[in-house]
């Protein structure tokens, strides 16, 4: 379980999470959803040890963050940022090698490349894993970044708006892949997403935050509701039942 | 080609071009004279083209940009303040006093506190771009260089002369004192890296994939910034600064190599430095017969490639 408790981060005056305390259970989704600039990806950075709180505690199984070992650290927990761009040439299958970099410190053992293929596998990219980065599509890319983290191997998989720049086709693909991650591997995942009713029809738990606090959290049915929604995006939504799902309409 | 035998070639290459330099119009009656100079000059020049390389890709993976180099960063300025500062400060008697390995030494101490301060000011702040850090580093050149052009002009004139001859040394008038120093500098640092090569790939994917892969990302980045604080001295205490040779040597063995990895990438890039700097000596001395510098060579081709790779890197941002 990962328990945030009082977190707070101000960029000068401004602050971005202001008392911020949630639990994260295990195996289980968990979508942190609001406005731009609500400190949705701040708190993620921050859960992943990318960024420094000012204040607060992070509790990653009972042990604070502080207390680990990065390395430790880096084979429980993975975090995917939402801008990848890095100007070295390399190809998928060398980029998904780089997830067994906490176990091996690089160098690969047949266990490794085991862990490398299934990762490829899972992520159906074995026809293009020796295809360079730079040619590939938005989702393909995205793709061999989230199949490095499986690789990885971690229990918790924290992703930064992964469906940025995705066709709904590529996003459906990969908030199952997400699904199958956590139903069939055990995993958890947390997401920064956007779009609400991708994170209605695929989390376990929606975390809302706004102006830097948790405005509220609970399951799908609790939070896509128009009373909560309407104060936070300041929208008039209309919200109904389709296929068991709640689906919300705001255009 | 793969990447061993393509650093096989270079190699071959090397010696080739470094014999070629040590047997030139060489004959029984210059032997004695020429030969130990030369081979002096040979040394320093692989010394010179290997740490330019050496710091330039180590300076690139850490910052991950490839058209940044410590000189734009403005380095070899420091160094050159902190030499004349050493001498104002000190005066010259005492330096000799000491020795001559006391002013070496004293410049890279200072050096290292100095890339750890601008370590500590700018990289461990978040969200610093590139853009502000080559406008940084600009600003910090010119600073350090009017800085050190105020001293020398307040500076007794014997004491200027000493400066003076630290300042001005170039490939034709190698600064031989600190050749075995020098040695050592290089050896150290690359033993010790070499145990990193591996984190440095790591690092090359960016910070946060870094940090998420396990590297101890402050410390590490830190420990790297001493390393190019060091290599920059060595090349700058030895022949005065070359801005461009390290982004050139970069970025053409990058594509030459083609490869992510640094085990081969540092090789790489110091052999394919001392080879610009030995065949450019070359070009400059037996074919131009002394008449370009061939810092001025290499500074004029490097310029139009750096030129080159700001409009590329702006076409795709």
């Amino acid at each position: 379980m990962i328990e945030v408790k009082n977190i707070i981060k101000a960029y000068g005056n401004n602050r971005v999470l202001d008392d911020v305390s949630l639990n994260i259970q295990k195996g289980k989704i968990t979508s942190f959803i609001g406005p731009n600039g609500a400190g949705k990806s701040t708190l993620l950075s921050i859960i992943s040890r990318l960024i420094d709180k000012d204040f607060g505690h992070i509790f990653i199984e009972g042990k604070e963050l502080d207390q680990w070992d990065t390395n430790e650290l880096a084979k429980k927990i993975a975090i995917l940022k939402q801008f990848n761009h890095i100007n070295i040439r390399l190809t998928v299958r060398d980029l998904v090698s780089f997830g067994r970099f906490p176990y091996s410190k690089g160098k690969l053992t047949e266990e490794d490349w085991k862990h490398v293929d299934e990762a490829i596998e899972y992520m159906k990219l074995k026809d293009i894993e020796h295809k360079y980065l730079d040619q590939l599509s938005g989702g393909q890319r995205q793709r061999a970044y989230i199949a490095m983290v499986i690789a990885q191997d971690t229990d918790y998989i924290l992703l930064d708006e992964p469906l940025n720049n995705l066709d709904m086709k590529h996003s459906v693909e990969i908030m199952k892949t997400l699904r199958r991650l956590v139903d069939e591997k055990g995993k958890t995942v947390i997401i920064v997403i956007h779009d609400i009713n991708f994170a209605s029809c695929y989390s376990d738990q929606i975390v809302v935050l706004c102006n830097g606090k948790v405005f509220e959290k609970g399951g799908a049915d609790e939070i896509l509701r128009e009373e909560i929604l309407e104060q936070v995006y300041d929208l008039e939504f209309c919200i109904q039942d389709i296929n068991n799902n709640r689906i919300c309409v705001y255009y | 080609m793969k990447v061993k035998s393509k650093l096989l070639f270079l190699s071959i290459l090397l010696v080739i071009l470094a014999v070629l330099y040590l047997t030139w119009g060489l004959n029984p009656n210059n032997w004695d004279y020429a030969l130990p100079r030369r081979i002096a000059k040979v040394v320093s020049i692989l010394l010179v083209g290997s740490s330019i390389a050496f710091s330039t890709t180590l300076f690139q993976t850490i910052t991950n940009n490839r058209i940044l180099t410590p000189s734009v960063l403005g380095l070899d300025s420091l160094y050159m303040f902190i030499q004349t500062f050493v001498v104002f400060v000190f005066g010259s008697a005492l330096l000799i006093q000491f020795g001559k390995y006391f002013n070496f030494m004293l410049s890279i101490g200072l050096m290292i506190i100095f890339s750890v301060l601008l370590f500590k000011f700018f990289f461990r702040k978040e969200g610093n771009t590139i853009f502000s850090l080559l406008l940084f580093g600009v600003i910090l050149g010119t600073f350090f260089q009017s800085l050190t052009s105020f001293m020398q002009v307040l500076m007794d004139p014997n004491e200027f002369f000493v400066v003076q001859n630290r300042m001005f040394a170039s490939f034709n008038n190698i600064n031989t004192d600190i050749l075995y120093i020098a040695i050592l500098g290089v050896l150290v640092t690359l033993a010790y890296i070499f145990r990193y090569t591996r984190e440095l790939d790591v690092v090359s994917l960016g910070r946060d994939s870094a940090i998420n892969l396990g590297v101890e990302y402050t410390s590490f980045v830190k420990r790297m910034f001493i390393v190019i604080a060091i290599l920059v001295s060595i090349s700058t205490a030895l022949v005065g600064p070359i801005t461009f040779l390290g982004l050139l040597v970069v970025n053409i063995n990058r594509q030459f190599l083609n490869t992510y990895k640094h085990k081969y990438l540092i090789p790489g890039s110091m052999l394919l430095g001392s080879i610009m700097l030995i065949g450019g000596q070359l070009i400059a001395e037996r074919i131009l017969n002394f008449k370009t510098p061939i810092s001025v060579i290499i500074n004029f081709i490097g310029g139009v490639y750096f030129i080159y790779l700001i409009l590329k890197e702006g076409r795709f941002s």
